[in-house]
């Protein structure tokens, strides 16, 4: 089975900066849901950045592949392109492509998974929404866009325990044997609501530790400096 | 025939030049020779069998024209222009009665610009008077019109057919000697268009004009009237597309719009007129004089342009608004990409009570454009309670386009209301990164950004312009980023 993510030895820091990620090593097979947890400053967010195709940083050693081909090749929206643009992923399997009005249809269909309001649709993107507001839009835009690898990065910041509850409904029901998650956090919290199957903890660019669901309990327990001064 | 135009579109595709519509017609032109004196004037009149009082009316603007000088306050470089180097009239030798009789080769460019006539006309529900080069050559649904009592026809048949409602209304808005252009187009214009819509008519359909610049160094100079009597109401549409050309091309139209008592006038323009190329070589000089003066009480004209294409534009599409509680309304979309210059707007003159305007202008910049808005907002002492909100959103793309905004505002009534709001906005690295994240490349996140830019306009447009006018954005911001 190829792994949908393969990371392997990376090495990357912002263009021009100091080293911020210092051989991270992580395998996601189809079906999997990752969790990456870890202080500030450890990379995590710089190792999404990466990963989506931000401008800004730059990989000093390492392979990134998804699917077997090289990632870091490819331009942002190449990136989405490869694995998420829903009528690319459609033409991918071989299914016609969806005209103006069945798109519709299908954007209603998704709304109503997610239970959100048909309204919507009639605002300009992400223009005076809320916090949770445009996370859920975000989690609507994933089930659209039906991706074969999502990276959450801090889904969860800034949100009341409601639109919480609301956005992990939203990620769960996108849960698929097809289909992989990285979750990247900071807190233990949203993992009582997505549960991983794989926790691992960065610090200071690296992995430090991995394990099952119950390594987030630990960490909540004895909190991250424990971890860090193991390694 | 078909076959050398197979070999044209081959060879376009293969080389991929830019302008989709650069293509050129091979049309046998009876044309003026180059040049521009009395003689030219008259050979003009002469050629369309025009009325002794029009060949007057048009020496007199042309004298007029000899003692004005070209004007020089719009934020606009522009390269002298030689007069007496154009050719001032230009036609398509038959006389043609109907669409059977119009050269396929016509029909083809026509039909490769999207331009529904005939069946797609009837489809599309437009009437259309496809003004080519300079004589009307078909003109559809007259009969359905006319049973409504509405006239819908070339400039030149409304002088022969309707002279009284011509002689009336010309330049009664737009007076000949109202600016240098103006002068020039009252002097040696060709033809254009003319519409009538008796009192307490609605026009059922689009009324559409689409203007095309052809022979090899004419300029254009149309002429529009549209009238709209008592309580009559008319959504007129101007389009244009031009073939590509090497060195500029003089375009200097007037349009002349008169709203009656609760007449409403809808003048909604696409201008997609060949550019020049990135250094701004060979674009098209639009220089046009738009007017609409609301004549009788509780009239109403709206304006709506997207402005793409030519290389300077100078245009300030205007309200008069002389009956009491008369409202003027104008939209616009300006694009500047390359070497492009804009400089448009409006003004709205107030001059009965109780006057209302709205000014909503967009000016995109990309590459080394320059765009200016200018509008004038001019309350008059009679004008008691008039009122005008103008919105004026500017969006710089790159780092070597402008964008200015000059607001004139001349309140002599102390009752006046005016408000004016400008912002100026940059697409951000992020935005366009968060639209790439989702798939789309960085020229479609900028279509997608600019269109939510637009819509406050684009939505003003009647539904088959707003669709064209939504790819026009695109496909005149290709290669802004990267």
């Amino acid at each position: 089975m190829t792994p949908i993510l393969e990371i392997r030895d990376l090495h990357a820091r912002i263009a021009g900066g100091r080293e911020i990620v210092k051989g991270i090593d992580l395998v996601v097979n189809p079906g999997e849901v990752h969790a990456i947890m870890g202080p500030n400053g450890a990379g995590k967010s710089t190792l999404s950045s990466i990963l989506a195709g931000k401008p800004g940083y730059e990989v000093t050693a390492g392979t990134v592949s998804y699917l077997g081909q090289d990632l870091l090749a490819l331009a942002a929206d190449e990136r989405a392109r490869a694995g998420t643009a829903m009528n690319a992923a459609r033409r991918g399997r071989g299914e016609p492509e969806l005209d103006a009005a069945q798109t519709l249809k299908a954007v209603r269909a998704k709304l109503k998974l997610l239970d959100i309001g048909d309204d919507l649709l009639q605002r300009p993107v992400n223009l005076g929404f809320s916090g949770g507001e445009k996370k859920r839009n975000e989690i609507f835009q994933m089930a659209m866009l039906e991706p074969r690898l999502a990276i959450l990065d801090e889904t969860d910041s800034g949100l009341d325990i409601d639109a919480l509850r609301a956005v992990s409904n939203g990620v769960n029901r996108l849960r698929d044997p097809a289909r992989a998650i990285v979750m990247i956090t900071h807190y233990q919290r949203l993992l009582d609501y997505i549960v991983p199957d794989h926790v691992h903890v960065l610090s200071e660019g690296r992995i430090v530790a991995s394990g099952d669901k119950t390594l987030a309990t630990d960490l909540e327990r004895h909190g991250y400096a424990h971890f860090v001064e193991a390694a | 025939m078909s076959a050398s135009l197979d070999t044209l579109e081959t060879v376009r595709a293969s080389t991929g030049e830019g302008y989709k519509y650069g293509f050129v017609t091979d049309i046998e032109a009876d044309e003026a020779p180059p040049g521009l004196d009395e003689g030219t004037v008259r050979f003009i009149s002469a050629k369309k069998n025009e009325p002794a009082w029009l060949l007057e009316w048009r020496l007199k603007s042309f004298r007029r024209w000899l003692r004005m000088t070209p004007p020089n306050w719009a934020k606009l470089a522009i390269a002298p222009i030689d007069y007496q180097a154009s050719t001032y009239y230009s036609a398509p030798k038959q006389a043609l009665k109907s669409l059977d009789e119009v050269d396929p080769e016509l029909l083809k460019t026509y039909e490769k610009l999207g331009i529904p006539l005939g069946e797609r006309a009837a489809l599309a529900g437009v009437a259309v008077d496809a003004v080519f080069d300079s004589v009307s050559v078909a003109t559809t649904f007259k009969d359905a019109l006319g049973e409504l009592g509405i006239i819908f026809c070339s400039f030149g048949e409304a002088v022969r057919e309707h002279p009284d409602l011509v002689r009336r209304y010309l330049g009664s808005v737009v007076p000949a000697g109202d600016n240098f252009f103006a002068a020039l187009n009252s002097a040696v214009f060709s033809d254009g268009s003319f519409a009538y819509i008796p009192p307490g008519v609605r026009c059922p359909m689009e009324l559409s004009t689409y203007f095309r610049i052809n022979a090899a160094k004419s300029g254009q100079f149309e002429r529009t009237l549209l009238i709209a009597d008592k309580g009559a109401y008319v959504s007129y549409l101007e389009g244009c597309t031009a073939p590509q050309r090497d060195e500029h091309q003089l375009h200097a139209a007037v349009v002349e719009l008169v709203a009656l008592e609760d007449a409403e006038i809808k003048y909604s323009t696409v201008q997609n007129w060949y550019p020049g190329d990135a250094e701004g070589r060979g674009g098209i000089y639009n220089f046009v004089t738009k007017r609409g003066a609301c004549r009788g009480d509780r009239a109403k004209i709206a304006w709506t342009q997207v402005e793409t294409g030519s290389a300077i534009t100078w245009k300030y599409p205007s309200c008069l608004l002389e009956g009491d509680g008369s409202v003027g309304e104008f939209y616009s979309v300006a694009i500047t990409n390359n070497r492009q210059q804009a400089d448009t707007g409006t003004k709205m003159i107030h001059l009965g009570r109780d006057t209302r305007s709205t000014v909503v202008s967009k000016g995109i910049s990309a590459g080394r454009g320059q765009n200016t808005y200018r509008g004038l907002i001019k309350v008059m002492p009679q004008a008691q309670g008039a009122r005008n909100y103008t919105q004026c959103d500017s969006l710089l793309i790159g780092k070597s386009c402008g964008a200015h905004t000059v607001p004139y505002i001349d309140a002599r009534n102390p009752s006046a209301r005016i408000e004016h709001e400008a912002t100026t906005s940059k697409i951000s690295d992020d935005q366009l990164y968060y639209c790439q994240q989702r798939g789309l490349t960085a020229e479609e996140a900028v279509s997608l950004i600019v269109n939510g830019f637009c819509k406050e306009v684009l939505k003003e447009l009647p539904m088959e312009f707003a669709v064209e006018a939504q790819k026009l954005l695109a496909v005149s911001l290709e290669g802004s980023v990267g």
